[in-house]
């Protein structure tokens, strides 16, 4: 289970998306975990073979179990069935890597273990099972460092049932062969407002997959059956995301924990800045004039390009602070927070933002504003920003002055777009205006830093062609 | 366009870009951003929407004219 933001201490299983068996490649999106805060879909740290699922969907576990294993490509997996365990560290030491936390490591890279060789059952063993048909991925091993023994594979060929169901296959748990069920995003968060499980509900869309309104006809259905009939055995159960009350419940408190450790913890000292934008919205406003409407800019999108180019030229400012001193950023991923409706808000990263042209960073905006509120973010999107920038311009308020998201150490606020008097050149005009503002860690960086941060930002944006 | 036409056109791409949104209880001369609670990028996408099913292109000079159902209606309807 890993920490997805610095705020979270345990996650729920939502939805497998992998089968034990199915090869996996380092950053295929294999899981949705649920948060206090939204549901988040995590990638594998590692490139093998599915190997075991050891947390059911709809288990709620801590941060750090591990959650499944994953055979290193090289293993012989027919020999790598590990022990059985409880879902805690330290995996049997001949195990295949294990998903790892990245608890307040964000830019650490995972999955950096050192290859273990596959424990190996003896070739007697391998013939055993092959003539009692047994398969040996899926029989727990009992041996030396987890390896399935002769007696291991007696007891699962006696434990066969006469359809051959998996040794240790629950209940409602679906053969591997069976397809996992597929939701479609709105099924999922109508699931969640409605309270709906989806083990309750039968999928009719192609492919049995479910739609809103099959999760509409299971809430209308008085009593859900809360047994599968034999029939709907083969489903893997998904469960519904945290309902919306609920949710907004516990995002409240994370939010709230994570404010109180930053602003506990954090000596924030605070800068501001009026920028005029007269160049950048007449650059803005020609380049929306020639191109269609899907490719418009927002100044938002603008404000976001050079608030990361600035991260770059100052990059005392972007990264992390680690216990007792500042850990620079290689990259700026750009934490952007996203009000969501009904309330609350997520911090997802845009990646490499200051190496991306404005109109691919406003499409990484907008599909990530998306994502946020439908509840499919990435754990990487979640975990990696080295600088957030908060933009309040659309509800009105001329400056912002936030609070640092530990463990970065700087967040820079955008007002609202205006039209000011301003005096240039001796002449007082009406000019549009923004004010930036800069909230800063003082153990990491001075005034004097985070006032370059500023005026490099004004700078970039007085000469908006070249960002 | 008609000017119901046009009232559905709004409707239906203020009810894409924001599911949730009240619309029964909107006034004709509410401010759409502020009462829906779009920022910028919804507004964006109200805006492309509505430019799809009027079939034409909306300039960002125009914006003046979205503010509200009525201005709006009056917008798309007059051309």
């Amino acid at each position: 289970m890993p920490a997805l933001g610095a705020d979270m201490d345990e996650g729920t299983v939502l939805e497998w998306l992998v089968k034990p068996g199915a090869p996996v490649c380092k950053g295929d999106i294999i899981a949705v975990i649920d948060t206090a805060k939204s549901a988040i879909e995590v990638e594998s740290f590692h490139t093998g073979t599915v190997e075991r699922l050891i947390v059911e969907p709809g288990e709620t576990v801590p941060v750090g179990t591990v959650l499944a294993l994953i055979a290193e490509p090289a293993a012989e997996t027919a020999a790598a069935a590990p022990a059985e365990q409880p879902p805690a560290p330290p995996p049997p030491p001949k195990a295949p890597a294990r998903v790892p936390s990245a608890r307040n490591r964000p830019s650490r890279q995972p999955g950096t273990a050192e290859p273990h060789p596959a424990g190996a059952s003896s070739p007697l063993v391998r013939h055993l099972a092959h003539d009692l048909g047994v398969d040996l991925t899926v029989v727990p091993g009992t041996g030396r460092a987890g390896t399935v023994t002769r007696a291991d594979v007696e007891r699962a060929a006696a434990a066969r049932q006469p359809k051959a169901m998996r040794p240790r296959a629950p209940q409602r748990k679906a053969s591997p062969q069976a397809a996992r069920q597929r939701i479609s995003p709105r099924a999922r968060r109508v699931a969640a407002q409605l309270g709906v499980s989806m083990s309750d509900v039968t999928g009719t869309g192609p492919g049995g997959a479910v739609r809103e309104a099959d999760v509409r006809k299971a809430a209308a259905t008085p009593q859900a059956t809360p047994r599968q009939p034999p029939g709907a055995a083969e489903r893997e159960p998904v469960v519904a995301a945290t309902p919306a009350a609920k949710r907004a419940r516990t995002m409240r408190q994370a939010i709230a924990q994570l404010m109180a450790r930053s602003k506990r913890e954090i000596p924030h000292y605070y800068l501001s800045n009026t920028v005029d934008m007269t160049a950048a919205m007449s650059w803005l406003h020609q380049r929306n004039r020639e191109l269609a409407v899907s490719e418009r800019l927002v100044p938002a999108a603008l404000l976001l390009k050079a608030a990361a180019v600035a991260a770059r030229q100052v990059p005392d400012l972007n990264g992390y602070w680690e216990g007792d001193h500042f850990v620079p950023a290689a990259a700026v991923h750009l934490g952007v927070p996203i009000s969501l409706r009904g309330g609350g808000l997520l911090t997802p990263a845009i990646h490499d933002a200051s190496d991306l042209p404005p109109g691919e960073l406003m499409a990484r905006l907008r599909d990530l504003v998306t994502r946020a509120r439908a509840g499919r973010l990435r754990r990487a999107e979640l975990t990696e920003a080295t600088i957030t920038v908060t933009n309040l311009g659309d509800q009105g308020v001329e400056a912002v002055f936030g609070v640092i998201y530990p463990p970065q150490v700087a967040l820079v606020g955008i007002g609202k777009l205006t039209e000011k008097p301003v005096a240039s050149h001796g002449l007082i005009g009406a000019r549009p205006v923004v004010v930036t503002t800069l909230s800063a860690d003082h153990r990491s960086s001075d005034g004097y830093t985070g006032a370059r941060y500023l005026a490099a930002l004004s700078d970039l944006l007085q000469r908006p062609e070249e960002l | 366009m008609t000017p119901e036409q046009a009232r559905h056109a709004i409707e239906e791409s203020l009810v894409q870009v924001a599911p949730d949104a009240d619309l029964g209880s909107l006034g004709p001369d509410a401010d759409l951003r502020d009462s829906l609670e779009l920022d910028s990028l919804d507004f964006l996408n109200f805006i492309e929407a509505l430019s799809e099913r009027a079939g034409r292109r909306i300039e960002e000079d125009d914006y003046p004219h979205l503010a509200t159902m009525a201005s709006a209606i009056k917008f798309l309807a007059d051309r």
